[in-house]
């Protein structure tokens, strides 16, 4: 298991290990700022996906060991999501909390993105066992449910940021689509019984 | 062969940049009359060119970042799938109301109005920009050539409509061929050009060859590319983007900090080669030559 997590760990790191390499080899093209937004932006969704996608698919194929990648999966989601926002609130608004604020405030995809962000933090701080004791299971899943608002925000701030060519923030939308559904099928038994939740 | 007649030296090494730069303290110091004879001298093409901090834009990145939706969306998309676009044989169809309408052949019309090189500062809707070291003649020299008649209000640019070699022109993206067009007024500044090459170089595929307009205090859009028909008209054209959200893109589209974008900021922009965005002048920092033509008007209304 460790071996796996391991590997995992490090598959997940490839499109980090790629922008840092392709900074070093002048591979960022004309708009480097702009093409690290891109990729982090989308390695942040698919982490994200990936996570969502986990419950399902330990139901689905009564694989249990799934879950215990869960929480790396969702904490790479995080970290791509901080290289996406570090690189809006350094490259493009200059560390500025005015322009920033008047980014989000004027602009919805802006505020969808910045309000996906900031509901990840208590996602990610809160994502040590520790915690989940400390807050209670029922708690902490409760708080965790946090993680569908910010998937559907995700893909909302993809689909406006795109000038004319939505083709693939559509098929982001559609995985997502396929990926609640899948929730939605392999729904905890536990829950419709109200029963207890299992960590 | 397209350029007949290139420049020696092209423009913006005659002028020393910081010699220009400190054109002011140069005025000053030979007092008002000196002054006003050495604006005289300056050619206008010059004094609209490089202001401030700016410099060339790195060819690989002119020819290498390109919005050209006819070859596909990304922006290295053009440079890639333009590769075998063939720019010869060309004519240009030049229509509507006018005293000479015809078709015209690309490389007479180019022996007809030798290219001089422009640089302009080029502005894109998506808020980034470059300066470009542009090769062309200004349109007026052009329509002047074609007689208008008292009825041509407008000008309409259109594209190729060549699915077969423009694989973008295959997905319904846009409203194909790419439309753009100008006020009468607009297209007659001195300002306008209509562009046959860069950085002393025949026009590459990716930018437009062999035919485009740049009107430098547009954005980046307003510059139809590779064109076949020039029309004029009594009415306003029906312009592509205008057309595909006409509350995002205006028909004027003058470049203006003070206007955003719906979804985003026009107040700065990122000149291409730089980290951090830098702010948006009016009119491109083209205000005090172009400005007078939208006297009157709302520019809020009329974005």
């Amino acid at each position: 298991m460790r071996l796996a997590k391991a590997a995992v760990f490090a598959a997940s790191l490839t499109p980090f290990a790629w922008l840092v390499y392709a900074a070093f080899a002048d591979r960022l093209g004309a708009e480097p700022v702009e093409k690290i937004a891109s990729v982090t932006g989308v390695s942040a969704l698919i982490f994200l996906f990936i996570t969502l996608s986990i419950t399902p698919l330990r139901r689905a194929t009564g694989w249990n060991a799934l879950i215990r990648f869960r929480r790396m999966l969702g904490l790479f989601a995080f970290f791509y999501a901080v290289l996406h926002a570090s690189d809006y609130f350094v490259f493009d608004q200059s560390l500025s909390p005015a322009y920033i604020a008047e980014d989000v405030v004027e602009h919805p995809w802006v505020l969808f993105g910045f309000t996906a962000f900031v509901l990840l933090i208590p996602l990610a701080v809160t994502s040590t066992k520790g915690w989940v004791r400390r807050l209670g299971g029922r708690r902490w899943q409760r708080l965790h449910l946090l993680v569908y608002p910010v998937a559907v925000l995700g893909v909302l701030h993809y689909f406006l940021a795109v000038k004319r060519d939505v083709s693939q923030p559509v098929l982001f939308g559609g995985i997502l689509a396929v990926v609640l559904l899948a929730r939605f099928v392999y729904r905890s038994p536990d829950r419709r019984r109200g029963a207890n939740f299992r960590p | 062969m397209l350029i007949r007649r290139p420049p020696d030296i092209p423009a913006h090494e005659i002028t020393d940049e910081a010699a220009y730069r400190d054109r002011r303290a140069f005025l000053r110091a030979f007092g008002l009359g000196a002054g006003a004879l050495a604006v005289g001298l300056v050619p206008r093409d010059l004094r609209a060119a490089v202001q401030g901090d700016d410099k060339l834009t790195p060819y690989e990145d002119v020819a290498g970042y390109n919005n050209f939706y006819e070859f596909g969306t990304g922006k290295d998309d053009p440079a890639r799938n333009a590769r075998a676009f063939r720019t010869r044989p060309w004519t240009v169809s030049i229509e509507g109301e006018i005293g000479r309408p015809g078709k015209y052949d690309i490389d007479a019309l180019v022996r007809k109005h030798p290219p001089v090189e422009r640089v302009y500062r080029h502005r894109c809707v998506e808020a980034w920009s470059m300066v470009v070291p542009w090769l062309g003649f200004p349109l007026r020299d052009l329509i002047r050539a074609v007689e208008p008649t008292s009825r041509a209000k407008y000008v309409e640019f259109t594209t190729l409509h060549d699915p077969a070699q423009m694989p973008g022109q295959r997905r319904g993206i846009l409203e194909w061929p790419y439309v753009e067009g100008l006020r009468m007024d607009e297209a007659i500044h001195p300002l306008t050009l209509m562009v046959t090459g860069l950085y002393g170089r025949t026009l590459p595929n990716q930018n437009g060859a062999p035919l485009r307009l740049i009107v430098p205090w547009k954005y980046g859009f307003k510059g139809g590319k590779s064109l076949v028909r020039i029309r004029f008209m009594e009415s306003r054209p029906l312009t592509t983007w205008n057309l595909a959200a006409p509350d995002e893109y205006g028909f004027y589209a003058n470049v203006n900090p003070a206007v955003d974008h719906p979804r985003w900021s026009q107040a700065r922009e990122r000149r291409i080669g730089e980290l951090f965005r830098r702010k948006t002048l009016p009119f491109n920092g083209y205000g005090s030559e172009v400005a007078q033509l939208y006297r009157g008007m709302d520019l809020r209304a009329n974005f």
